[in-house]
């Protein structure tokens, strides 16, 4: 049975969880947000330079 | 495998499937743990903040394993020049901190009301504080040096002395008295915790384990691509 009521220990055990979820959504959210960034910007240089050897082949 | 997988194209390939695999495990198992953390009973001493040991425990066991990882990492680094040590200790840091600061927090929300104060600098808080501030020292250290090779070699150090605050935490509440509980869980003789209380912070810790598993390759991952990227960045420019 699902007892979502603490009572009088709301006040600690709710901030708790609060604070855990936020933490742990930071971490997951700056993980995959740096990854994304870094890939993307590899991925740019790559390509740019591919494109500047495409352009000095005689 | 570990050999197979410190070639950087190999831990790529991996990579790219196993960390959405053991994040969706992750997942799975902490949503199982929540709900499991809010059907036991309440203890009859603790009331209802016994609840919130199944997320304060998970993060201290993370705060310890984060930091042997580093400094597992920082000792490749060190000792092999190991190509992707650099890049798993970076990775290790922010998560440890991470946790090691919601094992703070959370143990000073569960403090209050049981023990009626927020902090005490007893042996094992104050050691847990060390412990955060390691991993800030170690990831201030990498961000203050330019040189990336010798920002590594200088955060490795500090990593690597800084394994000493390990024995130091998990032993602090047997070599000092301490307003913190004894050990019950790990060790000598078994668990003391109920089989009620022992299911749910063991889906916990590993779905916790598992979480720090698929970031860690994530941000293994976007080191990799940094290094790439900056590399490139050099040839562009010279």
């Amino acid at each position: 049975m699902l007892d979502l009521d603490p009572g009088k220990y709301g006040a600690f055990l709710w901030p708790a969880f609060g604070i855990s979820a936020l933490v742990i959504g930071w971490m997951v959210v700056d993980s995959l947000l740096s990854a994304r960034r870094w890939r993307k910007e590899a991925q740019r240089l790559e390509a740019l330079r591919s494109e500047t050897r495409d352009q000095l082949r005689p | 495998m570990f050999q197979a997988l410190a070639n950087p194209q190999r831990f790529m390939d991996f990579s790219r499937w196993a960390a959405p695999l053991v994040g969706i495990i992750a997942v799975i198992l902490i949503a199982i743990g929540l709900w499991l953390t809010f059907t036991v009973p309440e203890d009859y001493q603790q009331g209802d903040t016994v609840r919130m040991m199944f997320i304060h425990v998970p993060a201290a066991y993370m705060a310890m394993f984060c930091y042997a990882c580093l400094g597992g990492a920082s000792f490749m680094g060190l000792v092999f020049r190991h190509s992707l040590a650099d890049a798993a200790g970076r990775a290790c840091a922010p998560l440890g901190a991470g946790f090691t600061f919601l094992a703070l927090v959370t143990g000073s929300l569960w403090g209050r009301p049981m023990w009626g104060t927020w902090w005490v600098w007893d042996a094992r808080m104050t050691s847990v504080l060390v412990l955060f501030l390691l991993y800030i020292g170690y990831m201030a250290l990498q961000a203050a040096i330019d040189d990336e090779v010798k920002a590594a070699r200088a955060a490795s150090i500090l990593a690597l002395v800084g394994l000493i605050n390990l024995p130091i935490i998990k032993f602090s509440v047997d070599w000092w008295n301490t307003l913190h509980q004894p050990a019950s869980v790990f060790r000598a003789g078994g668990p003391t915790m109920p089989p009620a209380y022992l299911w749910p912070l063991a889906i916990m810790a590993i779905g916790y384990m598992a979480l720090f598993g698929s970031l860690w390759m994530v941000r293994v991952r976007s080191e990799v691509w940094r290094k790439r990227a900056n590399g490139l960045a050099l040839q562009a420019a010279g």
